[in-house]
């Protein structure tokens, strides 16, 4: 045990997940005192979401070193399959958490799917040129889900491009309606399977980094010809990294697509992923908690900032401007390194006085 | 320990952010303010229709906490939310709205959104009438939910019998947004009433959010399957792109719109002459006499910008709400719910004169039935086709 706890990484870990439970403990507190509005109870889930969103797409980004574009895309895909899922399960499974768990891992298991298609020609490039792959890839899933329509009756689902290819019959059910998109959907996202979902995804890509197969990750990231010449097989190590961030980003969609009574293809735009990529961003590449801690806060500020009207817009960006600085800029980490650092001074000389016991 | 600290301060800051956002204290009812909230694209790309709907609605309040003397001193307190037509903004914007105390919801502004908050307020027996969300799914979602403007299908089916009783075209071509459900309601109303009156529609092309920036194919597509009339199911402003080209080629086809055309010679940068002979279908004629008080009012708050259909769409909206909130005696401590109950059960007798036709009426699913109007513009103008 002590061994465990000497470990810098291990510590680490127990940490991201003890803030994650404890967050959880508290919000559960507040909401059985009462003490969350109506607004706040609607963060709850999409927060929940969006630190999923943003620790898998942490893993691509921060750990693999390879930039996508596209994780609003694998989002949707999770989401609308999500959707069609528990619709066709509605008989067959009539207990509401068992249908949204089966939904998550059916989007999921899709996204990835498509991740791993996607991967094969994709993942040839590198950096930039990866980039904007993923971003075409995001675009076009976009527009397909615009244009898809999907029904189901008694005869089963049917699939179609066009409006006229989905022809019910008598009790039939229009899920996805082209540019309407999914509407009507049953909201079955809870928050607790939000925070499951938070666990799953940190459970996954922690013991991910901390494996293996991490390691072999983070040395084709640091140098891909070293690692090539040490007999690390490229190509099949980003596909998995590829494949896991968007089976866990697939799950999270579902998760935020049967949270909203309608969802529309718009939604899965490029914003959104660069949404995502900030939280991943500021809040650390590579750095797992960081990524939890920028989507909780920068979800929630926009909307706490609602009374400022038009200057949240601007408020929202100087935040953005001043926490990059902050993180970022060797000026003033220095700065913050050498203020810490007299701290520590201070606080190691008052102990030798006997006179703080803090520490 | 540093980080445990570090741990514990994160944890306090995210609940704080939390608690930030906890229904405020001093929302308490005051019985002599009525509390209605909007919500509405008020920045993005949507935002036009947004904040003609916000102005249209501050007006109407403006004018009725003047003169609440007259009904008995009951005033309105509005708020208007942002939800940059997304449907996750939009959810939190009813959202904040719920926490300030509202009582009855004025919105959405647009589809999307309107669909996103429409299921909310059928289990929250909150009263909800939207002043431009025109997809039929909407009013169906509960009978809690009324419109305020035509339903998609409904007008393009009434501009389908117009074409024909007004013998507009023989050949007609259609060029419409793919990717945009308002586009495709009237697209399907417009093409069921044509089948069924036996009119002809040789060409039908669309376009997709995506790749509007050039119509230059459609407009060709329509002009070598020889169109004389084009039925323009689109907003304003990709219309304005498909007269600036068919211009240019020489092109002249008679052009119809429905009330997404309207705003249509406020476009930057378009020629406003070009759209001479334009039809289009609207509820609300600015140059109309009875309209001129509202337009000065409007053109004193937005910089001269003369109103468009969704201004008055949301000017009426605030009225026929006040109106029959007044006759109900309903006030400012009136639970949501309750207002509700009551105001659904007037609506369904209800006839309200406002500046978007009078003698209107609401069916049981809380759609609108208003004579639909057609203008044609000339010298710049409205006028009555």
């Amino acid at each position: 045990m002590k061994k465990l706890w000497n470990n810098k990484d291990t510590r680490r870990n127990l940490f991201t997940y003890a803030l994650v439970i404890i967050a959880f403990v508290v919000v559960q507190i507040m909401l059985g005192g009462g003490m969350l509005g109506y607004a706040a109870k609607g963060f709850l889930v999409p927060v929940c979401v969006y630190i999923s969103l943003a620790v898998s797409l942490n893993l691509l980004v921060g750990v693999c070193g390879e930039l996508s574009l596209g994780h609003a895309g694998f989002m949707g895909i999770g989401a609308f399959s999500g959707i069609v899922m528990s619709v066709v399960l509605q008989n067959l499974i009539p207990n509401d958490v068992l249908r949204l768990i089966a939904s998550m891992i059916f989007g999921g298991i899709l996204a990835g799917a498509f991740g791993f298609l996607i991967g094969i020609p994709a993942l040839r490039l590198r950096g930039d040129y990866l980039a904007i792959v993923t971003l075409a890839f995001g675009e076009i899933l976009k527009n397909v889900f615009s244009n898809l329509y999907v029904g189901t009756d008694a005869n089963g689902v049917q699939f179609s491009f066009s409006a006229s290819g989905v022809s019910l019959a008598e009790g039939g059910k229009m899920i996805l309606d082209g540019p309407v998109g999914a509407t009507g959907i049953t909201k079955l996202a809870t928050f607790p399977m939000g925070f499951v979902l938070i666990l799953f995804t940190l459970f996954v890509v922690l013991n991910l980094i901390n494996s293996k197969e991490g390691r072999a990750i983070k040395a084709i990231r640091d140098n891909r010809i070293a690692a090539e010449s040490v007999g690390i097989n490229v190509t099949a190590f980003r596909m998995k990294a590829f494949v896991v961030s968007a089976f866990l980003a697939g799950m999270a969609g579902a998760l935020f697509g049967l949270n909203y009574s309608s969802l529309t293809a718009s939604k899965f735009n490029f914003n959104t992923s660069i949404n995502i990529l900030v939280f991943v961003v500021l809040g650390g590449m590579g750095n797992i908690m960081g990524s939890v801690i920028s989507a909780t806060v920068l979800y929630i500020l926009p909307e706490a900032l609602r009374e400022l009207e038009d200057y949240r817009m601007i408020l929202y960006a100087v935040v953005l401007i001043v926490v990059m600085l902050c993180t970022w800029s060797p000026k003033i980490k220095g700065a913050i390194a050498a203020w810490k650092a007299s701290i520590t001074e201070k606080l190691s000389l008052n102990k030798k006085k006997g006179v703080g016991n803090n520490g | 320990m540093k980080k445990l600290l570090a741990m514990v301060l994160t944890v306090v800051m995210a609940v704080s952010v939390f608690a930030g956002c906890q229904p405020a204290a001093n929302n308490a009812a005051d019985a002599n303010t009525l509390k209605i909230g909007m919500t509405g694209p008020l920045t993005g790309g949507a935002a036009v229709y947004g904040t003609a709907v916000e102005a249209g609605m501050k007006i109407a309040v403006a004018e009725i906490n003047a003169a609440a003397e007259k009904n008995g001193g009951l005033k309105i307190e509005f708020k208007s939310q942002d939800d940059e037509h997304d449907n996750e903004k939009a959810t939190n914007a009813y959202n904040a709205l719920k926490d300030w105390g509202m009582q009855i919801f004025a919105g959405a502004v647009t589809t999307g959104p309107c669909l996103a908050i429409a299921p909310s307020t059928v289990s929250d027996n909150m009263f909800m009438m939207t002043p431009s969300g025109s997809s039929d799914k909407i009013a169906l979602t509960g009978n809690n939910i009324f419109q305020m403007c035509f339903t998609d299908p409904n007008q393009g089916s009434s501009a389908a019998q117009l074409v024909f009783d007004k013998k507009l075209g023989e050949k007609i071509g259609v060029i419409y947004d793919n990717s945009d459900d308002y586009s495709k309601g009237l697209l399907n109303g417009f093409k069921t009433k044509a089948t069924e009156l036996g009119m002809t529609i040789v060409e039908e092309t669309s376009f997709t959010a995506d790749n509007k920036s050039d119509l230059s194919t459609q407009v060709n597509q329509c002009k070598d399957a020889g169109c004389d009339f084009i039925f323009l199911p689109i907003y304003a402003t990709e219309a304005s792109q498909i007269l600036t080209y068919a211009n240019k080629i020489g092109y002249a086809p008679k052009f119809f719109g429905c009330d997404g055309m309207d705003g249509v010679l406020t476009i930057d940068g378009f020629d406003a002459k070009l759209a001479e002979g334009l039809m289009l279908m609207t509820p609300f004629n600015p140059d109309a006499a009875e309209s001129k008080a509202f337009v000065d009012q409007y053109k004193a708050m937005m910089n001269d910008t003369v109103p468009n259909q969704f201004a008055a769409d949301g000017y009426d909206v605030i009225y026929s709400i006040y109106n029959a909130c007044v006759a109900l005696s309903i006030n400012g401590e009136t639970p949501a719910d309750e207002v509700c109950a009551k105001l659904v059960d007037y609506f369904k007798t209800y006839k309200f004169d406002g500046l978007t036709g009078s003698g209107m009426t609401w069916d049981a699913n809380g759609m609108i039935s208003k004579i639909p109007a057609a203008v044609v513009i000339a010298d710049g103008k409205y006028q009555a086709l």
